[in-house]
């Protein structure tokens, strides 16, 4: 093979012009190409993402449906009857108590779990992949396979409840049965998910604290009490905001388990805001709709602002 | 030594709270295949039947004919494959930038990026429909890959990986022999980005292909993805829980099959994910 190295003489005669155009050109590549690069993600993600948000705030203004194409403005007034209607505060109480009800145990639940898991063990591995196995299920396989755990005749869960006596729960007719069934469906999802993320924070802990902790003879509930937990502190917090985020918006659970009816049940004993905003949606009253979720996102920065103080100065003593 | 013992005391306590952990995580899987391979008549049995039947494929056969199922999983496969190597793509452009790149207004984008994260996506759904309607998307399954092939959890979960595992070094090297901006992307970042970009799919696919509300919306029941299909099995069949887990089952068994082959790297991916910086 005989290759040759280029001439490098030949270019002489246009090296000025060249050098410039291609220092043109680098400079070009360097200063514009970072603005080519971010700018597919943030032209869809202005289109879908930002806008419809700015947008629910200008049709939550007008009486708007969808069979006219006339939408008059309204001012304030879908907010107004908002406030006073007593199925937005229904739904209100309903996303409240399934919230309470499924996260707090969950997340106590779940720093226990990445506690344990936080040591040598064996078949780690299997516990994580278990661990996450029902968050890869998706919604509607957990609800509809629920739903027939909790049947009132021939679920799993009464009849189980019958060894001790507990006489057949109808779950779906009460507000506190039906929100405990929800509520179970929403933990058996994310508190392994949640666990996961408690346990990669732990890890990265330094593990002389323990060592000197077990010499002075701390037992390892004081140790997930006085190093653990304030050492994971930015991480409790981040994951109790997103929970929060989370159960504000639960919308498929009541939906499937009240079998696709947006009421959440006869009573509407466990419609939630999400579900009473499809409820409106649905009535194709999108002004309504849209007013609903903008009172929702209040509600969600309240509900997280309070957590995010609650956690932040909840046993900071890390001494 | 007594501490030792009541090191040995805690050690089977785990173990055994573990195993409860693995026994309540798989029971509602393991008992909807149970149902699954029955025939409806016997969940009626006290005590419920508590062993897999021989009903399965007469119920998989069911399924087939009461909702187009074929084309369900079709649609479900097309849409999130799709999106899945978008967010990769997108994501990884993006991050690059924001983690090696020099411009104006970088930190004000990625803070807003970051910001945006943490807001409802619910909030949007109703304008999200009305542009649909626009764009006669309903019904489509343009309606759900466009507004998807991008989001914000991607492009910072590939910024936090970039600015620390790519080194800076690396692309000087490359300018210093005459890369281009798009070389450096092409033949350094792209090979150091792959495991990381490989888990940001994994994620995307597994959260597109179990998406339900967003689709229920604005899909009809003859086009649908597998969850729509599997939510109008089971709100048309309510008594007839052996056919709806028999669709339950069928819509869940390829992710955890995918999870049981990569779960040691999706784990990983999350648990990186969640530790900042």
């Amino acid at each position: 093979m005989a290759t040759r190295a280029p001439d490098r003489p030949a270019v002489a005669p246009r090296h000025r012009s060249e050098r410039f155009s291609r220092q043109l050109v680098h400079r070009l590549d360097v200063k514009a190409s970072p603005y080519a690069y971010v700018t597919p993600f943030l032209l869809l993600f202005c289109a879908f993402g930002l806008f419809p948000l700015v947008y629910t705030a200008w049709v939550s203004l007008h009486e708007w449906t969808l069979l006219s194409d006339v939408h008059e403005f309204v001012g304030l007034d879908n907010f107004a009857f908002l406030l006073g209607d007593e199925y937005f505060w229904n739904a209100t109480f309903n996303t409240v108590s399934i919230g309470l009800i499924s996260t707090v145990p969950q997340l106590l639940l779940a720093i226990w779990l990445a506690h344990l898991l936080n040591r040598p063990l064996r078949a780690q591995t299997l516990f994580r992949v278990t661990l996450l196995l029902p968050n890869v299920t998706s919604v509607v396989a957990v609800v509809v396979i629920f739903s027939q755990l909790f049947g009132r005749d021939f679920g799993l869960i009464n009849w189980v409840l019958s060894w001790f006596g507990v006489g057949a729960i109808d779950w779906n007719a009460g507000t506190a049965s039906s929100h405990v069934a929800i509520s179970t469906m929403i933990m058996w999802r994310w508190t392994g998910y949640n666990a996961l993320i408690f346990l990669a924070a732990m890890q990265a802990v330094p593990r002389e604290l323990y060592e000197a902790a077990t010499i002075d003879g701390a037992s390892g509930f004081t140790q997930l009490r006085k190093i653990t937990i304030p050492m994971i502190k930015p991480t409790i917090v981040f994951v109790v905001i997103t929970s929060t985020i989370g159960a504000m918006q639960v919308v498929a659970e009541p939906l499937l388990f009240g079998t696709y009816s947006p009421t959440g049940g006869p009573d509407r004993q466990y419609q939630t805001l999400s579900l009473f905003i499809y409820e409106n949606f649905a009535k194709l009253d999108f002004g309504y709709a849209s007013a609903i979720s903008w009172m929702m996102f209040v509600f969600i920065v309240i509900a997280a602002g309070v957590n995010y103080l609650l956690t932040r100065r909840s046993g900071g003593n890390l001494t | 030594m007594i501490a030792r013992l009541g090191a040995g005391r805690t050690r089977t306590l785990t173990y055994l709270t573990l195993i409860a952990l693995v026994f309540f995580s798989a029971l509602p899987l393991y008992y909807s295949l149970v149902v699954a391979s029955r025939d409806n008549s016997a969940l009626a049995d006290v005590p419920p039947p508590l062993w897999p039947g021989g009903n399965f494929f007469a119920n998989v056969a069911r399924v087939f004919d009461t909702v187009p199922f074929a084309l369900a999983l079709l649609n479900s496969v097309l849409v999130a494959g799709s999106i899945a190597i978008a967010v990769m793509f997108f994501s990884t452009l993006a991050g690059f930038a924001f983690a090696k790149l020099r411009f104006r207004g970088r930190n004000a984008l990625l803070l807003i990026t970051v910001a945006t994260m943490m807001v409802p996506t619910q909030l949007g759904i109703i304008p999200l429909y009305l542009i649909m309607v626009k764009l006669e998307w309903t019904g489509s399954m343009y309606a759900l890959v466009v507004p998807a092939l991008v989001n914000a959890f991607g492009v910072f979960f590939m910024t936090q990986f970039l600015s620390r595992a790519l080194p800076t070094e690396l692309l000087e090297a490359g300018r210093v022999d005459g890369c281009t901006t798009w070389g450096l992307f092409w033949h350094v970042v792209l090979p150091v980005a792959r495991p990381a970009a490989a888990v940001l799919g994994m994620l995307t696919f597994m959260s597109a292909w179990n998406d339900y509300f967003w689709p229920l919306v604005v899909l009809t029941p003859e086009n649908p993805t597998v969850q729509v299909a599997l939510s109008t099995l089971a709100a048309g069949y309510v008594s007839d829980y052996a056919l709806s887990l028999t669709g339950t089952t069928l819509g869940t068994l390829p992710l955890v099959i995918v999870f049981a082959l990569l779960g040691k790297q999706i784990i990983g991916g999350i648990m990186q994910g969640a530790v900042k910086g």
